[in-house]
């Protein structure tokens, strides 16, 4: 009896595992469903809309501009930012806030690149903390 | 014959599940809990590759222990290289956030590390591309801590977190 339930609470064990290494590596290499929260991307994106990520193009470094991405926060790693990428590596991008009558331009350095989200009014993007490295980039939004 | 068929086909069938398990168990592990990695270039002498170009130290990556961003001053840590995101480089963690260290050839000479950032630096002042290079880089950027070598066996040895005296913060934010 004992035997019984000790082997079949292994089997499930070895299910969980099992699927749960399946849904990982098909969250980190393939793509997954996310939901987004937050004004910075209105009007294309409302909040707690799902849209579906699509990783590959990071692994294969296509991501271009224009993008909508999805990255690790620059100022805390466990939360994610959902925005617009306006520049890539050696492109100008205008840097001054739009109050601003002086505008003044930058180059994204190399391996970094340039945020800012649809919502130009209310949204924290790279005219607030700079451009962000490649590296924190997550996925690409393909769907809604 | 249809025996051998039959055999066959059960063979490819008892194949395909025993992929399908291993596979992504295999890429979870490697990604998630622990790899193995060779260190290339003298950046973290005398550490790491103390010998040159001869034979490379290969470290044992620990992605586990990092997976809330929990890192200690003198770490010795694997992380996206903010300038090229194929590459990955080894540093030493020197600086967390809220602290005000003294820069090496840095443009500004003193730096607070913002919130989220960490300040790396490797071994070997001035053969190392590090934060006094391209500034603190962002948490999200860590992979790994690499906690022992593991080749060549005479250099098996845990590897400590200590903070060169020299290099310690002028002022560090009280937790």
């Amino acid at each position: 009896m004992f035997q019984d339930v000790l082997g079949k609470t292994f089997r499930l064990l070895g299910y969980t595992i099992q699927y749960g290494c399946i849904a990982h590596c098909a969250f980190e290499y393939v793509g997954g469903i996310v939901v987004c929260s937050g004004p910075s991307m209105q009007p294309t994106i409302q909040n707690y809309d799902i849209v579906v990520l699509d990783n590959l193009s990071r692994h294969f470094y296509s991501i271009q501009k224009g993008d909508i991405v999805i990255a690790k926060s620059p100022s805390d790693p466990k939360s994610n930012i959902c925005k617009r990428v306006i520049g890539l590596e050696g492109d100008k991008v205008c840097t001054s806030s739009p109050s601003n009558f002086l505008k003044s331009h930058s180059y994204v350095p190399k391996g970094h690149v340039w945020l800012e989200g649809d919502n130009l009014r209310n949204s924290t993007d790279s005219r607030c903390y700079g451009p962000i490295p490649y590296g924190l980039i997550r996925g690409r939004i393909c769907f809604k | 014959m249809a025996q051998a068929r039959d055999l066959g086909r059960r063979y490819i069938k008892a194949f395909l599940k025993g992929f399908f398990v291993a596979v992504p168990v295999t890429v979870t592990f490697l990604d998630r809990v622990a790899c193995v990695a060779r260190v290339e270039g003298a950046s973290m002498q005398p550490s790491l590759n103390p010998g040159g170009g001869q034979v490379s130290d290969v470290v044992l990556l620990n992605h586990w222990s990092i997976r809330n961003y929990e890192v200690q001053r003198g770490d010795i840590v694997s992380l996206v290289s903010p300038r090229n995101p194929e590459q990955k480089i080894i540093k030493r963690v020197i600086a967390l956030e809220g602290d005000i260290i003294k820069t090496i050839g840095y443009k500004k000479q003193y730096v607070k590390v913002p919130h989220g950032h960490m300040w790396v630096e490797g071994d070997h002042h001035g053969h190392s591309f590090d934060s006094n290079f391209f500034g603190p880089v962002s948490l999200g950027l860590l992979h790994a801590r690499a906690t022992h070598i593991l080749w060549p066996p005479r250099r098996w040895q845990k590897l400590q977190p200590v903070l060169p005296p020299e290099r310690k913060p002028l002022l560090t934010e009280q937790e």
